[in-house]
């Protein structure tokens, strides 16, 4: 799968996963410095997910982040100095101070949707702009991430299920690293792969390994292309590790020295890094180019953002609601004729009629009758040779997952 | 009033009509829902819409009604103005974080409208029981970046909730089910709309001002005429928005009564007369000649037995009680 990738792909993936530390490793120094307002959360160690599946969207595509997806940010197009603002409530963050980390969202250019701290609400709010996006003629994929931990949430369950009963163009980043907070995954839930909770929904799921950048991306890439040509959402379960505690007060004592020492030799950019140097996509001086560019970049953009005012008082009452005519300027952006959706052309007959309905689709191959009376009888009188009921066009397909690498998680590290 | 339609309709289809012509003047309005589609809706508020706008403009959803709230979010981040119905207006909490914490600080935080329309019926006197009978009203009161509607005539239905649907905010709009098939009226035939935020005085009077919105306007109203006959001419002001409240028309006519008697469904601790009370107090302390009162259900979950349920709504009577002991400041 790495050979497919271009050579500026590959070297985009490491500079993106590079530019992710630096920025991370800046907010550390700010927030020793007490400049950082609030908290700081680290996506160390996990930097391939973020880089590796935003890399696989169109700009005109939609993503919102999580707390640890500062690199998905990065490669869509947001400045370093705005994360840096965030953090430290500057009045010229993209929240102008009213909100930190990476709580901000460009809805006009970047496509980028703002998290909250509730996890698994952007589940169903993403498959709303996913079917949005569809419903304009845009051909857009909408992509966000979740934890192992907001994997338990009600919200997740209802996103993702009704994202799937409207096969929303719609890619989901389950990034288990393996610790919410402090409670392990094996407390947390009773599946060793967290990719199977997609088969509840009837969706296709895949398993990377999360600090494989190329693979992360080459499986996003793939999942993209799939949900764009309408197969419906997707999920993507990368296996990884939070190398820190939840944010910096933490210091994550809980957490097994084997299982740190372990993920700590599977550093993601360590690894791409040494592809790269073998592959001779990448040599010292070429590094040394990439750091001095960042290093270069990063001293303009945190003195820019330290040089910023915090918020006036006065801006605590404004801006409660959308006032005015010109407030609103998400005019939507029609790519399909409009006559499509209105009468004449939109009316239909007002009853059910389920497309397959009583094929048992969803039910992992197997051609069970949804409810009785729904399977014909010539597939009840075959019910003694389960092999011949199997509708090999949509099961194998469907419930394909890429070749799982050899799993990184090992129980053993882990007790 | 302009040209009518020559017939008087209900509460609920001066809704259903709100909606239909909003779809019809703007592709961009989409309904999502419980059973919204092929069944029309449980109280058939959508009916015929499914038909006429086709499976990409009518959605129905699976029972989650957090996912009907985030999508409505998604798609009006995009442009969409969508309509979310709540089945029964009780099951608004299922999807409270939502609507709190996503749908309502999106503007504040960053600056991201959310044009869409919370929708559902509401209010108890049909012996809904606990769970079909709530007015939640007050839970997003509390919420900056939301406005909230509660209308109490078919005019004010239909003119409010398409001006809920041009807005660019998110609005909730409480239908009284107790009115959907109640009342009648005859409305314009040509388009028009209600302003958002706007009280209407509903009956005129010297002695004492009347707040109320929904259906116990019309019980306010009730209590109004029997008053009239004891020689107490009451001012009955409909509130029809809750958020943002119309200062202006209340302060107007309790400083010409003197007097104020707030009615709600609600009930009592916590509800919008309480609010109303403060802000007399801080704004018009020095023209009241007697203490703000308050007919409310009482401070309990919505009994079922019809004869627990009377006894927990306010009724014209209790509000004429009220009223009369308020006029002997």
């Amino acid at each position: 799968m790495k050979k497919e990738l271009t050579r500026q792909q590959h070297l985009d993936l490491y500079y993106y996963m590079r530019l992710n530390r630096a920025v991370e490793d800046t907010m550390v120094k700010l927030f020793r410095q007490n400049k950082i307002v609030g908290g700081l959360y680290s996506s160390l160690g996990q930097e391939a997910i973020s880089v590796g599946t935003a890399y696989a969207l169109e700009k005109k595509d939609w993503l919102a982040p999580m707390i640890r997806n500062i690199g998905a940010l990065l490669v869509k197009g947001v400045p370093p100095r705005d994360i840096f603002m965030q953090h430290m409530a500057k009045y010229d963050s993209p929240t102008k101070g009213k909100d930190g980390t990476s709580h901000f969202g460009d809805l006009e250019n970047l496509h980028i949707v703002s998290p909250i701290s509730m996890l698994g609400d952007l589940i169903p709010v993403m498959a709303g702009v996913a079917i949005a996006g569809r419903y304009l003629g845009q051909k857009i994929v909408a992509m966000t991430w979740i934890g192992d931990g907001g994997s338990s949430t009600g919200v997740f369950h209802e996103g993702l299920n009704f994202a799937a009963t409207q096969k929303a163009p719609f890619v989901l980043i389950l990034e288990n690293n393996q610790w919410a907070y402090s409670t392990p995954v094996r407390r947390q839930v009773p599946l060793e792969n967290l990719a199977d909770r997609a088969k509840a929904y009837g969706i296709s799921s895949y398993i990377v390994d999360g600090n494989d950048v190329a693979e992360v991306y080459s499986t996003a890439r793939e999942a993209v292309a799939r949900a764009r040509a309408g197969e419906g959402p997707i999920l993507i379960e990368a296996k990884t590790f939070r190398r820190l505690g939840h944010a910096q007060h933490d210091p994550a004592e809980y957490v097994p020295k084997e299982m740190r020492a372990y993920w700590e030799a599977r550093d993601p950019i360590e690894r791409h890094e040494k592809f790269l140097m073998s592959e001779k996509l990448l040599d010292a001086k070429g590094k040394a180019e990439i750091e001095k560019k960042i290093e270069t970049l990063l001293a303009a953009e945190r003195e820019f953002a330290e040089s910023s005012p915090m918020p006036p008082p006065e801006l605590a009452e404004q801006g409660v609601y959308c006032t005015g005519d010109d407030c609103h300027k998400i005019a939507p952006r029609w790519e399909r004729p409009k006559s499509e959706v209105m009468p004449p052309k939109s009316s239909v007959a007002a009853v059910w009629s389920v497309e397959g309905f009583g094929q048992g689709k969803a039910s992992d191959g197997a051609n069970a009758p949804i409810h009785f009376g729904d399977t014909p009888e010539e597939k009840l009188a075959d019910e003694s040779k389960p092999a011949s009921r199997a509708t090999p066009k949509t099961s194998a397909k469907k419930l394909a997952k890429a070749p799982s690498p050899k799993p990184p998680v090992r129980r053993k590290a882990r007790r | 009033m302009a040209a009518t339609n020559g017939s008087k309709v209900t509460f609920l289809e001066a809704i259903r009509q709100a909606m239909f012509e909003e779809m019809e003047r703007d592709p961009a309005v989409v309904v999502l829902g419980e059973d919204v589609g092929v069944y029309g809706g449980a109280f058939k508020t959508s009916e015929g819409l499914l038909k006429r706008f086709g499976w990409e403009r009518v959605i129905d959803t699976p029972i989650s009604e957090s996912a009907i709230i985030g999508a409505a979010c998604g798609m009006s981040y995009l442009g969409l103005r969508p309509i979310c119905e709540m089945q029964f207006i009780d099951f608004i909490v299922c999807a409270f974080n939502q609507i709190t914490n996503f749908v309502a600080k999106g503007h504040y935080l960053w600056d991201a409208p959310a044009p869409m329309v919370i929708r559902g019926p509401s209010g108890g006197g049909v012996h809904g029981g606990p769970f079909h009978s709530a007015n939640p009203e007050m839970y997003f009161v509390h919420t900056p970046g939301l406005k909230v509607i509660y209308p109490s005539t078919p005019y004010d239905a239909k003119g409010l909730l398409k001006s809920a649907v041009r807005d660019n905010n998110p609005v909730l709009f409480f239908e009284h089910k107790f009115l959907y098939r109640r009342i009648k009226e005859e409305l314009p035939a040509e388009d028009y709309t209600v302003p958002i935020g706007k009280a209407a005085v509903r009956r005129e009077g010297r002695h004492l001002t009347i707040l109320s919105y929904a259906a116990m306007m019309h019980t306010s109203l009730e209590a109004a005429e029997a008053l009239a006959k004891d020689g107490i001419e009451a001012e009955v002001i409909d509130l029809r928005t809750l958020l943002p409240l119309d200062e202006e028309t209340i302060l107007q006519s309790v400083k010409k009564t003197n007097k104020c008697l707030v009615v709600h469904e609600d009930t009592r601790t916590g509800g919008i007369a309480g609010e109303i009370a403060a802000i007399l107090c801080e704004k018009a302390f020095d023209d009241l000649d007697g203490p703000v009162l308050r007919v409310t259900s009482l401070d309990t979950p919505v009994p079922y037995a019809p004869t627990l349920e009377e006894a927990f709504l306010p009724n014209a009577k209790k509000v004429f009680t009220a009223a009369k002991e308020l006029a002997r400041y």
